[in-house]
């Protein structure tokens, strides 16, 4: 019998295994594991809310679709967004021509709205896309943790 | 053309680099996984440099410049595209796709909608996409080499294909992963060096700023100037001019003085034409002939515009269809890990991109004349010892000369990966053996495609694989991992019809480019219609043969989305080819997280 991960009275602790997935492939094969060999609080209703969910209980599927739907959101409100921003450039320049005769510090507008703001613009995007992504599931492994 | 001792030494240096990083990076290559999938360890960073290494190829690294230098202002959709076809990829396929547990496209075709005929079709259109992309880097390999050294054409192809084969016959994804990331930096370096010295002394050098780049109305050529070309070729001229020529000018033999009034004018092959300073250049048909229009964005109507929002969708779209740049996705730990590297690419390549285009816009002032031809891929190459001929224009020259054979390498070696580990595992057994052996038959066809097959433009044949990977993979990617409906069914009828328009598109193109170019310009640029049609039959089929979903859809639906510390995730490369010892580790590794063993599926 080996102690508890953790101080008794919070079984919120993340499991070893659990921690350990977070880390890479070869970080997990070389890292020395605790073996827990009964925990009946936290390690139960881990293993119970994982199994609705393999199982496709209505509380796992719905948890699940939750986050499907989620992420999908948010993808397509970015996604679209960047898409829309930029689609409607060559749309802009054929009916407004005006616009390619101002010049912005020596350079025309175009050469520098093609040339240089989609990239940092592309970044930016994937990067709120990450933040959001990895908070939604955090979230979901939270609320599965319960 | 140049005579630049230089530019070998520093092709044989990249080629000597290639070869020990490979040696270095398979010496502990042993296994299926190892050479399928580089055993899905490379971590974030490396991989992100690798993606990025391979992805850009001659196409990026002098097709973008050329186009610029050609097109003006509305080439750079290419570069926005290949970047935003990241973000298409990172929002919709890259954790899921990862998280599938799969090893090549087919796989993926197979593990979600279950074992059918799917895979073939998969495995098809897997290899058509590849070679379609191999080829030309192949043929514009050989031109390189030609280009810089004097050597054979059929030379340059044939050496990179050696070096590429040698290196995987080593060890598959796990030798090539050190090469490609190191190629990146190799190329950024290649065409940043360069850029920040010419644009220096464009800026600062005495007569250059003579004729602003702005100046609207006609290019002239800034002194004497001779041309031969390689190809047939039709010019637009604006303003009547007197030039010699010796060959074949508007289908009569010339030898001497020739006037050409305003119109269309057509060249032979092998034609000198010699222009003397002061006169306008004479410019390819289909582009912009004076600078006005040059600078100015969506100055062809209509017509213009449909291309344009075509080349966004391909590219948008395209690119997270292409195989050799998903299967670099599988080599990631996990699909977090697979996210951030798709982060981290959109940042390299966006530091990529801007060099390319300066030296485009600089070489409209220097390098007139390739526009008679048309072949502009060569600008990038030739502006180093045009602007400076003298020792730092030739070492220039000379390193952007081993970064374009960086960017035949890293992308041949990529494209050679993904069709042997697809060639070996859905045609041959699967063993390290037939990976080898698909490699080596990999490389032959497509070294000889490359030398029996008319050399078209990179830019074109790329803009092709872009489209075609748009119209088949895509939608099959998006609706298997974002909608239950899917079918096989559904998604077999979505390739064929989507693959089907894009190759009856292409085919019908290069027929009217034979018999008098009658075909409209939506066949060459077919995505806009190819793409919608392709997702509605997917989804209209899978709607009436909705009896034929998986029943463990929501199961893989799970798997695809769970967060990666749940361990719902599976390899299949693990389950079909792992060792006793790693399928034990699987399995303990499946236990300790909660989640049930490893399904034996295959």
């Amino acid at each position: 019998m080996t102690k508890h991960s953790g101080p008794p009275g919070q079984p919120d602790q993340p499991q070893p295994a659990e921690r350990d997935a977070w880390l890479s492939v070869s970080a997990r094969k070389n890292r020395r594991r605790r073996v827990v060999l009964a925990d009946p609080r936290g390690r139960g209703r881990v293993l119970r809310t994982i199994i609705e969910l393999e199982e496709q209980t209505s509380v796992g599927e719905k948890l699940i679709r939750d986050l499907i739907r989620t992420q999908l959101r948010t993808g397509l409100a970015l996604g679209g967004g960047t898409l829309l921003l930029l689609a409607s450039l060559p749309l802009v320049f054929y009916l407004l021509p005006w616009v390619a005769e101002v010049e912005l510090v020596g350079v025309r507008l175009p050469w520098l709205l093609l040339g240089l703001l989609p990239f940092p613009l592309c970044y930016g995007v994937g990067y709120a896309y990450r933040r959001l992504a990895e908070r939604h599931e955090h979230d979901f492994v939270s609320s599965v943790d319960r | 053309m140049i005579d630049n001792p230089w530019s070998l030494v520093l092709v044989g240096v990249m080629a000597v680099l290639t070869f020990s990083l490979g040696y270095v990076g398979s010496r502990r290559a042993n296994t299926t996984p190892d050479f399928l999938v580089a055993r899905r360890g490379v971590p974030a960073t490396r991989n992100a440099a690798a993606i990025s290494g391979e992805y850009l190829s001659a196409a990026s690294f002098l097709g973008v410049a050329g186009l610029v230098l050609k097109d003006g202002v509305d080439a750079l959709w290419y570069p926005i595209g290949f970047t935003a076809g990241y973000l298409a990829m990172m929002l919709f396929v890259a954790a899921p796709l990862r998280r599938s547990g799969a090893y090549t496209l087919p796989d993926f075709a197979e593990a979600r909608l279950g074992p059918s005929n799917l895979r073939k079709f998969c495995t098809f259109f897997v290899i058509c996409i590849g070679v379609l992309y191999l080829v030309p880097q192949l043929q514009s390999a050989g031109l390189t080499l030609h280009t810089i050294t004097g050597l054979p054409a059929w030379l340059g192809g044939a050496a990179v294909t050696v070096i590429v084969v040698v290196n995987v016959l080593g060890g598959g994804m796990r030798a090539i992963t050190l090469v490609q990331a190191f190629q990146y930096w190799g190329k950024l370096f290649a065409i940043a060096a360069p850029t920040f010295v010419l644009f220096t002394l464009f800026l600062a050098g005495p007569g250059n700023g003579a004729q602003p780049v702005d100046a609207s109305g006609v290019l002239r050529f800034p002194e004497d100037v001779e041309v031969t070309t390689v190809d047939p070729v039709r010019v637009r001229v604006d303003v009547a001019l007197r030039l010699s020529a010796t060959g074949v000018v508007n289908g009569a033999p010339a030898d001497g003085p020739v006037y050409w009034t305003p119109g269309l004018h057509e060249v032979g092959a092998d034609t000198k034409l010699r222009f003397p300073a002061g006169a306008p250049v004479p410019v390819v048909e289909g582009s912009p002939t004076s600078n006005h229009d040059w600078l100015r964005p969506q100055t062809e109507g209509l017509s213009g515009l449909f291309e344009t929002y075509s080349l966004i969708f391909a590219t948008f779209l395209g690119t997270m269809g292409l195989p050799h740049v998903l299967v670099r996705f599988y080599t990631n730990p996990d699909g977090r890990a697979a996210r951030r590297t798709a982060l981290h690419v959109l940042y390299l390549l966006g530091l990529f991109y801007v060099f390319p285009t300066v030296l485009g816009v600089i070489s409209r002032q220097y390098l007139p004349q390739l526009l008679v031809t048309g072949k502009t891929d060569a600008a990038v190459l030739l502006l180093p010892a045009t602007m400076q001929p003298n020792l730092l224009g030739q070492v220039l020259g000379a390193v952007v000369a081993a970064g374009a054979f960086a960017a035949f390498l890293s992308t041949s070696s990529g494209l050679l990966v993904s069709v042997a580990g697809v060639v070996s595992t859905d045609i041959l057994p699967g063993k390290v053996r037939d990976f080898r052996w698909a490699t080596v038959l990999t490389g032959a066809v497509a070294i000889g495609l490359a030398m029996l097959l008319p050399r078209a433009d990179a830019s074109l044949t790329v803009a092709m694989s872009f489209a075609l990977a748009a119209s088949t993979f895509c939608p099959l990617l998006l609706l298997g991992i974002w909608w239950r409906g899917l079918t096989w069914v559904g998604a077999m009828a979505g390739l064929v019809v989507g693959g089907g328009l894009v190759i009856g598109a292409q085919v019908i193109t290069v027929v009217s480019s034979y018999t008098g170019k009658w075909a409209p310009s939506v066949l060459s640029q077919p995505a806009l219609v190819t793409v919608p049609v392709a997702f509605l039959t997917m989804v209209m089929i899978s709607r009436l043969t909705a009896r034929r979903k998986p029943d463990d859809v929501n199961q893989i639906l799970l798997r695809l989305h769970a967060p990666d510390p749940l361990g719902f995730m599976r390899d299949r490369d693990v389950q079909r080819f792992g060792t006793a010892e790693e399928k034990a580790g699987a399995a303990d590794r499946g236990r300790g997280d909660g989640g049930p063993p490893p399904t034996g599926k295959l």
